[in-house]
Parts: C-alpha cells; sequence; structure tokens
C-alpha cells in the first residue's frame, strides 16, 4: 500500500520537474499540492508570520467557519418553515431539538446553502487559476477563506449568476490588478459584497431576501418574509425575537452571520491559535459599545424624538448591536484579514476601535440599508497604510528622542540623531 | 493617404491609441466619470469635445504670434468660453433634455485639461493646419474612451443603447430579463466608470507593454 503511494508521489514529482517553465505548470502544482506536501517552501509573502505556511493558516481560519456553516444549514431551514408557520398565524418558538435540529431543516438548508459554496469555489478558484496561468506564478492559495465567507455573508437567496459575476469583479479587480493574495487593499470578500449591495440593490436589502422562497412567492397567497431585526429597528417596527435568539442565532439574516455564539466560539478558537489579532477583536467591540452608548445617551437625554426614523436603532440597547447583523462575523472573520489589516500593534488598536465605531455609526444612519459592517471595514481597509505609516513614524520620532536624551551616549550623539532624522524623514 | 502627409496622419492617429488623452496622459477623467452612464450624451459630448478643440486650437494657431505670452491663458480662456457657450446654446436650443442630462459639463469643457493642454502644448506652436488636426485626433482619442465606457456602462447598467431596448424589457420580463438577469446598479454610479477607464487602461498597456510607465 504504502510502496504504491510512494511511486504515485514520486510520479507525480517527476510529472511536475519535466512541466516546470512551461504554461500549465501553474495549473498542475495547484493539484498536486492538493495531494501532497510540495517539496519547497513559500519564500515570500506580507502575512507569513511564522512556522505556519499560508496553507496552514488559510485552513486554520475555514475550520473556525465550519460551525458557523453547519449553524447556517439548519438556520436556513428554520427560518423557511417558521416564515411559512407565521404566514399561516402559527408563530414558532424555538426549540433546539424539538423544531431546529431537524433533518427537515438540515436539508433545505444544505440544498441552498452548498450551490452557493460550490459556486463561489469554483468561479473564484477559475479566475485565479486562470491569472496564475497568464501571469506565470504558482496558484495561491489566497481564494481559500474568500470562497468560504463569501456565501456565508449573502442571503440565502442570492442568485447563482450574480455571485459569479461579483465573484470574478472582486477577484479581479479587488485583488488581482493590485498583484494577486498579499498584495490586495481591499478585503475581497468583502467587496463581492459590496457589489453585489451597489449593483443588485433589491436582492441584498428589504424584508424578502432573508428567507428562502420569500422573493418567489411576494404576492402570491403564500407570501412570506423574514425582516432582519435591524430592518425592524430601521422601520420603527416591533420584532419578535428575545435575546437569547438573537445571541443563538435563531434570527433572519445573511447566511452564516447569525449565530453571535458560533462565531465567538470561531473568534476564541482563532485568537488561542494565533491565527487573528485579538486586538483588532476587542477594540471593534469597544469601539461598537462606544458608538452605541452615545446613540443611547442621545436617545436618553430627549435630544431625539420617538418620531424621528433613527429613533429605534438609537436606543437599541448598545450591547444588541454586537449581537444581531453581521457585526460579529465581520469583526471576527474580515476586520482580523491580516492583509488589509493594520500591521502594527497600534495600529490594529485605532483600526479596529474606528471599524466597530464606524459600523454602528453606519448602521443608525445608512438610509437605504441599516447594517453597515461591510463599508466600514472597507474603509479602513483602505486607511491602514496610513494608520501604520504614523505608527512607525511616531515609533522613530519617539526613539530618536530617547538617543538625544540618553546621558551615556558620546556626545556626538546630537549630530548622529539628526543624521538618523533626515534618513528617516 | 495622399490628403495628409505621413506626419499629419500622425497627428490624428496617435492620440487615438499610444498617446490617448484619458488612457495614456489621464487628462480630462472628470467628465469621462459624470457624463458615461448613457452613450447618447458621451457621444454628444465628444462631438462638443471635438469642436470646441478643433475650432479653438485653430484660434489659438492663427493668434499665436500676436498673443503676449504673460496674458497667454486668458486668451486661451476666453477663446475656450466662447466656443463652449456656442456649444451650450446649440445645444438648448436643439437637443434641450439631452442638455438638461449634460448639465454643467458642457459648460465645464472649459476646464478640461485636454483642451487647455493642446492649446499649451501644440497650438500655440504650430500652423492653423497642423493644429487643427492635432485637436481633432485628441478630441477625437477622447471621445473614443468616452463612447467605449459609454457603451458598457448603459448596457450593462440600464441594458440599452441610445435608449434602445437592446437586452429587452426588464419591467415586462422580455429578453435576456426572462432568463432571470438584472441590470447591474453598479454600473450607473460614476465608481463604475472609473473602474472601466481603469480596464481600458489595463487592458491596453499589457497590449502594448512600452507604455507602461517606469518608476
Amino acid at each position: 500500500m504504502s510502496d504504491k503511494r510512494l511511486t504515485l508521489k514520486k510520479r507525480l514529482h517527476i510529472i511536475k520537474h519535466s512541466l516546470r517553465g512551461k504554461k500549465v505548470a501553474p495549473a498542475f502544482n495547484a493539484f498536486h499540492t492538493f495531494l501532497y506536501t510540495p517539496d519547497e517552501t513559500t519564500h515570500n509573502g506580507a502575512h507569513v508570520r511564522g512556522a505556519d505556511d499560508l496553507k496552514r493558516t488559510m485552513n486554520t481560519v475555514i475550520m473556525a467557519l465550519i460551525p458557523v456553516l453547519l449553524f447556517s444549514f439548519f438556520n436556513t431551514g428554520y427560518q423557511y418553515y417558521a416564515a411559512i408557520d407565521a404566514a399561516n398565524g402559527m408563530p414558532r418558538e424555538v426549540d433546539l431539538f424539538g423544531n431546529f435540529l431537524t433533518w427537515e431543516n438540515f436539508w433545505l438548508g444544505f440544498t441552498q446553502v452548498i450551490p452557493l459554496v460550490i459556486v463561489s469555489y469554483g468561479v473564484g478558484l477559475l479566475v485565479e487559476f486562470i491569472f496564475a496561468v497568464i501571469k506565470g506564478h504558482e496558484v495561491e492559495e489566497g481564494y481559500l477563506v474568500t470562497g468560504m465567507l463569501v456565501p456565508l455573508i449573502v442571503p440565502v437567496d442570492t442568485p447563482l449568476w450574480m455571485l459569479a459575476v461579483a465573484v470574478v469583479f472582486g477577484v479581479v479587480i479587488g485583488k488581482e490588478v493590485f498583484g494577486g493574495t498579499g498584495m490586495n487593499i481591499l478585503n475581497p470578500a468583502l467587496t463581492i459584497r459590496a457589489f453585489l449591495f451597489f449593483a443588485y440593490p433589491t436582492w441584498m436589502s428589504g424584508d424578502k431576501v432573508w428567507v428562502h422562497e420569500a422573493v418567489e412567492r411576494a404576492g402570491t397567497a403564500d407570501a412570506i418574509s423574514g425582516e432582519t431585526i435591524l430592518g425592524s429597528l430601521a422601520q420603527n417596527a416591533e420584532y419578535s425575537y428575545s435575546t437569547a435568539d438573537m445571541f443563538f442565532g435563531f434570527i433572519p439574516g445573511s447566511v452564516g452571520e447569525t449565530s453571535a455564539f458560533l462565531i465567538l466560539l470561531g473568534g476564541l478558537f482563532l485568537v488561542f491559535s494565533k491565527i487573528a489579532s485579538w486586538r483588532i477583536m476587542l477594540s471593534a467591540v469597544i469601539g461598537a459599545l462606544t458608538m452605541g452608548l452615545i446613540f443611547n445617551g442621545v436617545a436618553d437625554a430627549g435630544w431625539i424624538g420617538e418620531s424621528s426614523r433613527f429613533y429605534s436603532l438609537m436606543s437599541f440597547d448598545f450591547w444588541k448591536h454586537l449581537i444581531v447583523g453581521g457585526l460579529a462575523f465581520g469583526i471576527v472573520y474580515m476586520a482580523t484579514d491580516p492583509v488589509t489589516g493594520s500591521q502594527t500593534n497600534r495600529g490594529k488598536w485605532v483600526y479596529g476601535f474606528l471599524i466597530g465605531f464606524l459600523s454602528v455609526m453606519i448602521r443608525v444612519f445608512n438610509p437605504a440599508y441599516p447594517e453597515g459592517v461591510f463599508l466600514a471595514i472597507l474603509l479602513m481597509n483602505v486607511f491602514a497604510p496610513t494608520i501604520d505609516h504614523y505608527v512607525i513614524r511616531g515609533n522613530v520620532r519617539r526613539r530618536l528622542k530617547r538617543l538625544k536624551t540618553a546621558t551615556i551616549l558620546p556626545k556626538t550623539t546630537d549630530g548622529k540623531a539628526e543624521q538618523l532624522q533626515a534618513e528617516t524623514v | 493617404m495622399a490628403l495628409l502627409s505621413k506626419k499629419d496622419t500622425n497627428l490624428i492617429l496617435d492620440p487615438l491609441a499610444d498617446n490617448n488623452p484619458i488612457t495614456i496622459q489621464v487628462l480630462g477623467i472628470c467628465s469621462a466619470l459624470a457624463i458615461t452612464a448613457e452613450l447618447k450624451a458621451s457621444v454628444v459630448m465628444a462631438l462638443s469635445v471635438i469642436f470646441v478643440l478643433g475650432a479653438g486650437n485653430v484660434v489659438i494657431s492663427l493668434m499665436r504670434n500676436i498673443i503676449p505670452s504673460k496674458i497667454r491663458i486668458i486668451v486661451q480662456l476666453i477663446v475656450v468660453a466662447t466656443l463652449v457657450i456656442i456649444v451650450d446654446q446649440v445645444l438648448k436650443a436643439f437637443a434641450y433634455e439631452l442638455s438638461k442630462t449634460l448639465a454643467v459639463f458642457v459648460g465645464l469643457i472649459i476646464t478640461n485639461c485636454i483642451i487647455m493642454g493642446r492649446f499649451e502644448a501644440f497650438a500655440l506652436g504650430n500652423g492653423p493646419w497642423r493644429s487643427f488636426l492635432d485637436g481633432i485626433g485628441n478630441a477625437l482619442g477622447y471621445g473614443v474612451i468616452l463612447v467605449i465606457v459609454g457603451f458598457f456602462r448603459e448596457l450593462l447598467g440600464s441594458g440599452t443603447l441610445f435608449g434602445f431596448k437592446v437586452l429587452g424589457d426588464p419591467i415586462a420580463k422580455t429578453g435576456v430579463y426572462s432568463i432571470g438577469y438584472e441590470n447591474n446598479g453598479f454600473m450607473i454610479i460614476p465608481p463604475a466608470a472609473l473602474i472601466v477607464v481603469g480596464i481600458i487602461i489595463w487592458v491596453q498597456r499589457s497590449r502594448n507593454r512600452t507604455l507602461i510607465e517606469e518608476h
């Protein structure tokens, strides 16, 4: 048995060497690395941080996403059947083993979500393959995480061709034009989400898109709907979900964003495996809470009337912002992207804080769509290099100051400091 | 071509491709972003700039020896402003709806960098005939990009070309809309024009690598 595997391995290695330098080499190597560890190691890439190679880093994130994906199967089914019951005048109470973790829910969710995953990976990897062959470099692992994130941040009924168009756009314009994996300014998954939002807004917002089939049933006798909590709040309407529902995720929303509980577990896993930055996560939470508190203060102080269309969103308990909508998902899996986020520790605090702060702000004030996490993260992606620049400059200045004030150094220190300053400016 | 010498032909052909004002010199971007959501507006804008730049170059070229160099910018502005007002009035008289679509951007032809650039760089130092060809060439180069961008933005964004529903009716669900196709709202907003122009620049430079700037 082991003999056979060895020969296959050897044979593949031989093929690999015979293809070296040819056009098909990157495509072959990509398949090869799925089967066997390559004998070379990664030599460069902005996100190499230690002994873990790119593939293992990516796989860890995907492992952290698996519980969210499994939960999304059940929740997609649950929301569908719950919406039908509600339309028939029988609102449901969630019962984890009674009516949530059922085969029926799982199967419906599975058949709806898996096509999204397949299209996301299929189209994304195809684009990566084409670019690898054109540019003559190895296929990069960069799409592994993006491909898993994309189906989790779109509404369940997103037409597959739209998703395919968005993936092509996101990978080409968001990543490849900047030079591929590790060189991108914007998070590709969020670029894809933003493209869908601006290109096909009717499929991305409203009370019909979050539940399977709601769009097709609209206007018929079997009409169903499922407004997100933020959507209800934006219309100053009531919502019927308990805090526990919000925390565990039995609410309508994008495929994988609903369960704050599982996202929290995934986040802890990423922090303890040292893949994602706890500084960004923590500071983003602090930022969101701060903005939430400010809005609560504004509402409590009576500066804004109950008739204002911002009233419900502003008076929404500040900490509940963390467990509704995509904020938790964005903070844990998107903001911590090591390529597009800040690189310096001090910069990470600023970067994360502003993501949380702006997310809640956009959420409240966005007239068309009461969600702002993806916009906030994309905006901060753009500013991340600037933040890092000032952190590094500040560090240089502080060290120069220390050099000047140090007494043990010889008299020529001042001249040296000036010279150093001249070099660093 | 017997009508034009080879040198003169290049005056027209160069700006169309290898020395394009938009994709190579990156001038006149503002109007390229603002008015290209519809093909019709793009074409009218291109024609307006062809007229203004062609005529303006001739006028400046004729006056080149009597303009005191200290006040040449003011003279150029007056010439281009006069021509732009003519275009604006003609549009208002004969295509009122369209002039409302183009709104302030007809007036802003005055500030189009391509026009002042050609006055300064070419018309002040060359005769009227060559200046005329240069003006037409550059304006055509500008117009070609405008029309390409306008074509893709109108086709993908609204599903129409010159207002004709070439892809079917999105409300009655005919044509491609019957199989679930939908218009791409992103193409209507100005950032999409920037991306389309960017893609044109990308394609052009990867076909002709000598155009890539060294840094």
